[in-house]
């Protein structure tokens, strides 16, 4: 008998809803069936922990006195620059942005100790962060520069807007060049050394939703030890990509943007990361509550790493060159034995995301909703699936003419 | 009694012209192992090596290196795991040449053996939250 969001989130306020991981859920189904799972469990929760470029902060800084408008200025903080392009002291902080200072590759591989994401996590866990902006000065806000300390406290708003999180599925990074090769996937060893990936498999959010059935705009979640909400589709959504007989796509597929108040995050689920050779990063938390509304979702979530494939990438040539030659797709059963076979060679597998934290967001969301603290959400929009046509396509290649100066 | 130790030798700039390895092999008769090494004449080096031989030997070798003004230390002191920023995602495993950072299953922990530890370093930058500090 299927379910409805209400009727769970009434056993929700009860105390009496049963909640399981998706880790936890797989061997229910396994056991009982998806029928029987569909009747017994009411909510499957799923995790993630891994690096996730595509994340920033928007914040507030309250007006000074005179006034200062940085909108057209320039904006820091730690030295590290914010886009300033909005209304007088609204920032949008990157996790990438780095301080002008920083040498980046000029001696390689670089370091690149602190950027963006790390500001996030010096004013998460409430450490001060130093203001330096400059402004050209207007009739109504005619001051022009500006420094001073501040801490997430003395901000008016301050919430994390993620425009690509939580990726469906994730390349496994390999590199057959001769040398080694340093990537957003981490560092890779030459002649297929080493075989890097990085989701969640079994546990990650939108593996147990892969048609998007209750997850979409509006949903709340999990993100970075507080509460969020997903938004909108994140960039470079493919819902349309292959999947495989139990639906799960077999490539990156879909994405989720999404937004939640810093203030109410934590210093253990958003961390800044710095990835050698390649840049600083922030490293999100995010997990999703599953409602099991009939048997079709409870099978879903049932599915383990052996029946979900993630497709081997040369990140030495086809990554770089944007070409969409893929070596072979391997299990995550395969990947999170330790080891995988490509070409005939065994290639150790090691993950950037960190299942031991993915469990953990899984448990904590599931603590959550067992003590009524958390209720699920319909969403107020469906996320575009696969029969939506959309895509992600490549840039445009129309170059300039270079004689012909016009805009 | 035969003995074997990793130990990391702190050379002070005036020792970096010595032919120091040669003799601790020539004259005390031990063997050697170089695991890593960084010396620059007139600084300040460094050199992990495994070191084994006759106690009493290997006890007179470490005598005559304090002599010189070379500071010795047991090598596991020398890189730590710092548990509490550790993530446990493994992004280290992949780097470790000895295995002395492994992915414990089914707990998905990333644990550090620093008996197996080479300290060749490459887990440092290669940790993305600087979990891995090399303590000279």
């Amino acid at each position: 008998m299927p379910k409805t969001l209400e009727e769970i989130n009434e056993k929700i306020r009860k105390g009496d809803v049963v909640v399981v991981t998706a880790e936890e859920m797989v061997e229910v189904v396994a056991e009982k069936g998806a029928k029987a799972a569909a009747e017994s469990i009411d909510v499957v929760t799923t995790g993630t922990f891994g690096p996730m470029c595509s994340s920033g902060v928007m914040v507030n800084l309250g007006h000074s006195r005179p006034r200062i408008k940085l909108g057209g200025g320039q904006a820091r903080l730690n030295r590290v620059p914010a886009y300033a392009g909005i209304a007088a002291v609204d920032l949008y902080l990157g996790a990438t942005a780095l301080p002008d200072e920083d040498p980046r590759n000029a001696v390689f591989p670089g370091e690149f100790r602190y950027g963006g994401g790390h500001v996030i996590e010096d004013l998460v866990a409430g450490r001060r962060v130093l203001l330096e902006a400059t402004a050209y000065g207007t009739d109504c806000y005619p001051r022009r520069e500006v420094s001073t300390w501040l801490t997430l406290e003395d901000l008016n708003e301050a919430y994390l807007l993620n425009p690509r999180n939580a990726y469906q599925n994730y390349n496994v990074a390999v590199n057959s060049s001769e040398r080694t090769i340093y990537t957003y996937m981490g560092t890779l060893q030459p002649r297929l050394g080493s075989a890097n990936y990085c989701s969640a498999g079994q546990l990650s959010p939108l593996m147990n939703d892969p048609h998007y059935r209750t997850i979409g705009l509006g949903t709340r979640i999990f993100l970075g030890g507080g509460v969020g909400y997903v938004v909108w589709n994140g960039t470079q959504h493919s819902p349309a990509l292959e999947r495989n007989e139990k639906g799960v796509p077999t490539g990156g597929a879909g994405t989720l943007a999404v937004l939640g108040d810093l203030k109410l995050m934590s210093d253990h689920w958003l961390m800044g990361a710095s990835f050698r050779g390649y840049g600083a990063t922030l490293i999100v938390g995010l997990g999703i509550p599953i409602p099991i509304l009939d048997e079709e979702i409870a099978a879903q979530t049932g599915v383990s790493d052996a029946d979900m494939l993630a497709p081997v990438v040369d990140y030495s040539s086809a990554y770089p060159e944007r070409k969409a030659d893929v070596i072979v797709h391997v299990t995550y059963a395969d990947l999170k034995s330790g080891s995988i076979e490509v070409g005939g060679q065994t290639v150790p597998a090691t993950p950037l995301s960190s299942y031991r934290r993915a469990r953990e967001i899984a448990e904590t969301l599931k603590g959550w909703i067992g003590k009524a603290e958390f209720e699920l959400t319909a969403p107020v929009a469906p996320l575009p699936g696969a029969d939506s046509g959309q895509a992600m396509g490549p840039m445009p290649n129309h170059p300039p003419d270079p004689a012909r100066q016009t805009r | 009694m035969e003995v074997s130790h990793k130990v990391v030798l702190h050379f002070p700039p005036t020792a970096t012209g010595q032919p120091v390895v040669y003799r601790l092999s020539r004259e005390y008769g031990l063997v050697f192992n170089i695991l890593r090494a960084s010396i620059t004449p007139q600084e300040e080096g460094l050199m992990v090596l495994e070191l084994s031989g006759e106690e009493a030997d290997y006890r007179r070798a470490t005598d005559y290196l304090q002599e010189m003004g070379i500071q010795i230390q047991p090598l596991v002191h020398d890189l730590r795991k710092d548990e509490d920023r550790c993530t446990d995602c493994g992004a280290c495993v992949g780097v470790c040449p000895t295995q002395a950072l492994v992915l414990e299953r089914p707990s998905m922990r990333v644990v550090f053996d620093p008996e197996e530890c080479v300290v060749c370093g490459e887990c440092v930058p290669c940790c993305p939250v600087g979990a891995m500090e090399l303590q000279f």
